[in-house]
């Protein structure tokens, strides 16, 4: 699968100008409130036609101005989970999930009509009308419809955006199965952090309707000029480990390839490859192995970057074994310290600022 | 209450006409109320104007301009004839063309309602889900506004079995042919001695609406259950 977009639009006071290239995997869409992702995946969908510019997906032109090619929707087989889920209130879970199976090129086989349902456990729900489930619910069906159309690609916009943290992770997992067994590819749109490291391969990173970088996820969020992009509270780098041990103390151990990290005790089997986001604002720099501290996580890392961020803050990437960090802090830490590239480094790090949200199998 | 024949004739036609002209207008008022309601287009407020026109002319002159144009006489009326074999002066379909016209306005102001009331991102769902735009037509707008088209039928429908001033002009009140529920009513009132025969007529008409509204009231309640997905 091979999906790249390059559109120039602009209404009113707000220009998008974006190109994204995505493959197989999830790709996530990242960005706040009016930084224009519903724009840009509402254009992938043909839901609007955006001024300028091109997309195409597996060599096929969905859309190009210039040569007045514009595939109307329900020919794009373009699959799309909206926010509000918007199920048929008129037709029941069945009716709901069935709705597309005719106009798709090739239909599911019963059998994996029935898979479907099973992953994602709405098998109870089939003669139910949608007025009478939960929000959590109506997003699994929603996806369950999309799925069932067979579709090309997939849009998911912040489909959790509207549930409860509880109900969030009780979704969550559904996405990653699906991402896990091979689904349709994915352009998933947050403005979570939770979600991109759970489910991220890819990641653009939209401001102002302009995609400002894009990449693996991991590159994306380890490079240190990106944390005014990202947001001094968000910025962080994703690392990988394997589960070690889960301690009786309420810890739990990941091998990293720079030494253990402990982390509050976790819902993943020992032996399963993880992957953790580490925000910068949690990693504590020193130059001294540092003693007598309760922060249980302590790696040795070289610095291999140092960027100017906003408000008087700095970026600091490091690489600790074979993963990247990403710390930040104060001009004034910086002078004192006397930080250079090539130095190296402690970084702290308490073992509650990793919490279960942060981890994900990988 | 023993209904005598001529009653019996009286109501079957006046039912008759209510319901052709009902089912007839119904596919033109969706189209009308959908145009009004999704399209932009140049003369639109015309259209718009138009449709209204038999809701605020004084019901005489509709009766008068149906004549000049789908008398026997008329541009319309001898297209009709030449190429239907249909003819509209001092028929039961005159009254019926009539009372189409006069209800006319009031489904598409209902329909209209309904189009304007359902959530388009439905219809957007069902465009990525593959479904082409007749498609989309077909299974989800028209049943989500299953409800303004009862309440829009109800209306016409009942417009058209209480129209008088139209149909009175352009097609008489033949007995057996076009003498509907009000023009005998009308003719009766005018004999002397004719009001208890006028009141008969009047209780059934009473009884016929009555049903009617609480047939549709019914139908219409479980369209809105079922729309609302419960």
């Amino acid at each position: 699968m091979s999906l790249e977009v390059d559109l120039q639009s602009t209404l009113g006071a707000f220009k998008l100008d974006t190109q994204l290239r995505a493959g197989q995997g999830a790709t996530v869409i990242y960005g706040r409130s009016g930084s224009g992702k519903t724009s840009l995946i509402n254009a992938i969908a043909g839901l609007s036609v955006p001024q300028n510019g091109y997309i195409t997906l597996n060599d096929q032109t969905l859309f190009n101005a210039q040569k007045g090619v514009n595939l109307p929707v329900h020919q794009r087989r373009i699959g799309y989970v909206f926010q509000d889920a918007r199920l048929f209130p008129h037709l029941n879970v069945a009716e709901n999930i069935d709705f597309g199976a005719r106009y798709a090129e090739i239909p599911l086989s019963l059998k994996q009509r029935d898979a479907v349902i099973e992953m994602l456990g709405i098998g109870a729900l089939l003669q139910r009308r949608p007025a009478a489930l939960s929000g959590g619910e109506k997003q699994r069906v929603a996806l369950g419809r999309a799925l069932l159309s067979a579709p090309n690609l997939l849009l998911l916009d912040e489909p959790l955006a509207a549930l409860d943290m509880q109900r969030k992770q009780e979704i969550l997992p559904y996405f990653e199965r699906l991402r896990a067994e091979g689904g349709p590819p994915m352009i998933y749109v947050t403005h979570d952090m939770s979600e991109i490291v759970r489910l991220a391969d890819h990641l653009c990173v939209l401001r102002n309707g302009r995609s400002v970088a894009q990449g693996t996820a991991e590159d994306v969020l380890a490079n240190p000029a990106n944390m005014k992009l990202i947001g001094v509270q968000d910025a962080g780098a994703l690392i990988t480990g394997v589960v070690d041990h889960h301690a009786e103390d309420g810890l739990s151990g990941i091998r990293l390839s720079a030494g253990m990290l402990f982390a509050p005790r976790m819902n993943v089997a020992v032996g399963t490859t993880v992957r953790i986001r580490i925000r910068a604002q949690d990693v504590i720099l020193s130059q001294s192995e540092p003693k007598g501290m309760s922060s249980q996580n302590i790696l040795q890392a070289k610095i291999t970057a140092i960027e100017e961020g906003v408000s008087s803050g700095f970026a600091i990437a490091l690489s600790a074994g074979t993963d990247r960090l990403l710390a930040r802090i104060t001009a004034r830490a910086l002078s004192q310290m006397e930080l250079k590239v090539g130095q190296s480094i402690w970084a702290v790090l308490k073992a509650n600022a990793v919490p279960p949200s942060a981890i994900a199998p990988s | 209450m023993i209904l005598s024949a001529a009653e019996w004739a009286i109501v079957a036609l006046s039912l008759r006409i209510a319901l052709v002209a009902t089912l007839l207008s119904l596919p033109f008022a969706i189209w009308i109320a959908w145009l009004l309601a999704r399209r932009e287009f140049f003369g639109k407020s015309i259209l718009n104007i138009i449709v209204h026109l038999p809701l605020v002319l004084p019901p005489v002159v509709t009766g008068y301009a149906l004549l000049l144009l789908f008398g026997n006489q008329g541009p319309l009326g001898a297209l009709f004839e030449t190429l239907f074999g249909i003819t509209f002066a001092f028929r039961w379909t005159g009254a019926a063309l009539a009372a189409a016209i006069m209800g006319f306005p009031l489904i598409v102001r209902a329909i209209r309602l309904g189009f304007e009331a359902v959530d388009q991102g439905l219809e957007e769902a069902a465009a990525t889900l593959g479904a082409p735009r007749n498609a989309v037509f077909v299974r989800v707008t028209l049943p989500l506004i299953t409800p303004a088209l009862l309440t829009g039928a109800v209306l016409g429908f009942a417009k058209a079995m209480g129209e008088f001033g139209a149909t009175i002009t352009f097609v008489a009140s033949i007995p057996g042919e076009s003498e509907t529920l009000p023009s005998a009513i009308y003719t009766l009132l005018q004999v002397p001695g004719g009001e208890v025969d006028a009141l008969r007529l009047i209780a059934i008409s009473v009884v016929v609406s009555v049903l009617a509204l609480a047939i549709s009231e019914w139908l219409a309640r479980r369209a809105i259950k079922r729309v609302a997905g419960l």
